[in-house]
C-alpha cells in the first residue's frame, strides 16, 4: 500500500515536484474553470490555450528552452489576444466564440510552424503535451506564484464576477466594475494557462481547468462549493495521474488529464446533481 | 415643484433613428408617474436614457444631484442567468451594492433588512431557494425584494407587472405605494391603464414623440389615446436629418 501510494513520492524528487506543480496548477485552474463554465465560455479557455503558443514559441525561437522568454512569450500572446477578443466581444456584434474560434486555429498553426523552425520533433512534443516530470525550481515557482495571485486576484474581483455571471444589467445599473472584472478575469485565466502550458502542454493544460469545473457541477448547487470541489478534483486528478503514470509509464499530462476525465464520467453518471443515474431514478415525488 | 428629472428636447434612439423625439419635460420630486404607449412608443428606451445606459441623440437628461447608479432600475427583461448556482438570498443582498461596494460586509443590521426585504414581498423560507427554482412571480417578487434594499431616492421600473398574476401584482403594486408616500419619485411604464387611472396620479404618454404629460385624468383621454394609437411605429430607413431646432 505504502510503496503503491506514497514511495514513488518519496524515493523520486522529480515525482515530487510533478505532484507539487500540478496541486498548485489545480488550486489556481479549478476555480478558473468554474467561472469559465459559468460564463459559458468553456470553449474560450480552449482557444486561449493556443493562443499562447505562438508567444511561447517566438520566446524559444529568441533565447531557447529558456523559462522566463518563454513565459513572457506566452503571457504576452495570451493577454493581447484576450484583451482583443473581450474587446470584440464588447463593441462587435461578433460574438466572442466565433472571434475565438479563428484565433485558435491560427494560434495553434502559427506556433507549430514557428517551434518547427527551431527546433526539434521532441521539443514540439514538450510544446504540445508539456514536461510536468521535469519542472525546474524557476517553473516550479512560476506555477506557485502564479496560482497565488489567481486565488487573491479571484478574492480581489469576486463579487463583481459573479454579478457579471447572473444579472449583468443590474451590475452595469449600479456599477462599472464589470468590465474592469472581465478583464481581469481574462488577465488571469492566461496566468493559468501559461501555467499549464509548462506542465502539460498548450493541448492539455485546459484540462486541469474544466474538467474539475464540469464536474463539479454535478456535485454543488451554490458556487462557493462548486469552487472548492473542482480545486480538490484537480489536486485529486493530478496525485492520482502521477501515480498511474509512475506505475504504467503513461505519459504523466495524458495519465492526469484521463483521471480527471474518469472521475468526470463517474460523476456525469453518480452525481448528486443533475446526473444521469439520479435523473432515471429520482424517486417517489415528494408531498410538496 | 421641486424637480428630480428634467429633460431638455430630448431625443433618445438607436443608430441615429429616434425612438423618443423632442421630451421636454421634468418628474417632480416624489411624484409617481405612469409611462404609457403602443409597443415601440419608446418606454423602455426612455427609461435607458434616464438611468444613463445610453447617451441622448440630442437634447439632454438632468437628474439634479442624483448618481444615475444611485437610480434603481427594473428593466423590461433581466438579463438573468437564471441556471447560474445562486440562491435567492445573495441574489437579493446584491441590492446594498451601492453601500458596500466590492469588498464590504454584510453586518447584523444588513441581515436584518434583508430578512425584512424578502418579508415584505412574501419570500419569507425563500432563502436558501436557488433563482433557477422560482416561478416567474416569485422572480419578479425576489427583485422588488432587491429595489426595496436599493433604497434609491429614484426608482424606474419597466414594465413591472408584465405576465405576473393578479395577486402578486397588487402585492408589488402596495409597495410602488408604499415608495410614493415615502417621497420618493417613480415611475413605471404600465399597458393596463385601468390600474393607472386608480393608483397612479401622473402620467406621460409616449408615442416617439410626447403626446401628453401631466395629470392622469387630463393625459388618458380617448382624443390623446387614439392619437397615440395613430402614430407609427416603424422607423424610416431613409428618413432625412431632423431639421428641429435642438
Amino acid at each position: 500500500m505504502y510503496d503503491l501510494f506514497i514511495t514513488p513520492f518519496s524515493e523520486f524528487e522529480f515525482m515530487r515536484r510533478a505532484l507539487a506543480g500540478v496541486l498548485a496548477l489545480a488550486f489556481g485552474a479549478g476555480p478558473i474553470g468554474v467561472f469559465l463554465m459559468l460564463r459559458r465560455m468553456s470553449l474560450v479557455g480552449d482557444a486561449m490555450a493556443h493562443a499562447v503558443l505562438p508567444g511561447a514559441a517566438v520566446g524559444f525561437l529568441i533565447s531557447g528552452l529558456n523559462l522566463f522568454a518563454m513565459a513572457a512569450g506566452g503571457m504576452v500572446a495570451g493577454f493581447v489576444v484576450a484583451i482583443l477578443a473581450g474587446l470584440v466581444a464588447r463593441t462587435t456584434e461578433l460574438k466572442e466564440d466565433a472571434s475565438l474560434a479563428a484565433f485558435f486555429i491560427i494560434s495553434l498553426a502559427l506556433g507549430v510552424t514557428i517551434v518547427s523552425i527551431k527546433g526539434t520533433n521532441i521539443d514540439l512534443l514538450h510544446f504540445l503535451f508539456g514536461t510536468v516530470l521535469a519542472l525546474d525550481d524557476q517553473t516550479l515557482i512560476l506555477i506557485a506564484v502564479n496560482a497565488t495571485v489567481t486565488l487573491f486576484g479571484l478574492a480581489l474581483i469576486y463579487r463583481p464576477l459573479v454579478l457579471e455571471c447572473v444579472d449583468p444589467g443590474f451590475l452595469r445599473s449600479v456599477s462599472g466594475a464589470g468590465a474592469v472584472a472581465h478583464i481581469a478575469f481574462l488577465a488571469l485565466l492566461v496566468l493559468n494557462l501559461v501555467s499549464g502550458f509548462h506542465a502539460l502542454g498548450t493541448l492539455l493544460a485546459v484540462g486541469i481547468m474544466m474538467l474539475p469545473a464540469v464536474t463539479a457541477r454535478f456535485w454543488a448547487r451554490d458556487i462557493t462549493t462548486m469552487i472548492a470541489i473542482a480545486a480538490g478534483t484537480g489536486a485529486v486528478a493530478g496525485y492520482a495521474g502521477l501515480l498511474v503514470s509512475f506505475h504504467t509509464a503513461v505519459p504523466s499530462g495524458p495519465a492526469v488529464i484521463l483521471v480527471a476525465g474518469a472521475i468526470y464520467a463517474i460523476s456525469l453518471l453518480f452525481g448528486r446533481v443533475g446526473g444521469l443515474i439520479w435523473q432515471a431514478f429520482p424517486g417517489r415525488h415528494l408531498e410538496a | 415643484m421641486t424637480e428630480q428629472l428634467r429633460f431638455r428636447n430630448l431625443t433618445l434612439g438607436y443608430d441615429r433613428h429616434p425612438a423618443v423625439h423632442h421630451l421636454d419635460g421634468a418628474f417632480a420630486v416624489g411624484s409617481l408617474t405612469a409611462v404609457v404607449g403602443p409597443n415601440g412608443a419608446g418606454k423602455s428606451t426612455l427609461f435607458k436614457g434616464v438611468v444613463g445606459a445610453i447617451k441622448p441623440l440630442a437634447g439632454s437628461v438632468e437628474r439634479n444631484g442624483v448618481d444615475p447608479q444611485d437610480i434603481a432600475y427594473l428593466p423590461q427583461v433581466a438579463e438573468i442567468d437564471r441556471t447560474f448556482p445562486i440562491n435567492v438570498y445573495d441574489m437579493v443582498s446584491m441590492g446594498l451594492w451601492r453601500s458596500k461596494g466590492l469588498f464590504g460586509g454584510i453586518g447584523a443590521k444588513d441581515r436584518d433588512a434583508i430578512e425584512a426585504a424578502l418579508a415584505t414581498v412574501g419570500l419569507t423560507g425563500f432563502e436558501q431557494r436557488a433563482i433557477g427554482t422560482l416561478s416567474g412571480g416569485q422572480m419578479q417578487r425576489m427583485l422588488f425584494a432587491r429595489l426595496l434594499l436599493q433604497d434609491a431616492r429614484v426608482i424606474v421600473l419597466d414594465e413591472p407587472f408584465n405576465a405576473i398574476d393578479a395577486k402578486t401584482s397588487a402585492d408589488l403594486l402596495a409597495l410602488v405605494r408604499q415608495w410614493h408616500s415615502e417621497k420618493r419619485t417613480v415611475m413605471a411604464a404600465l399597458h393596463d391603464l385601468d390600474l393607472v387611472k386608480l393608483h397612479f396620479p401622473d402620467a406621460l404618454l409616449l408615442a416617439r414623440e410626447p403626446v401628453a404629460w401631466g395629470a392622469t385624468a387630463t393625459v388618458l383621454t380617448d382624443e390623446n389615446i387614439l392619437k397615440a394609437r395613430r402614430m407609427c411605429e416603424a422607423f424610416d430607413e431613409h428618413a432625412e436629418a431632423c431639421v428641429v431646432a435642438a
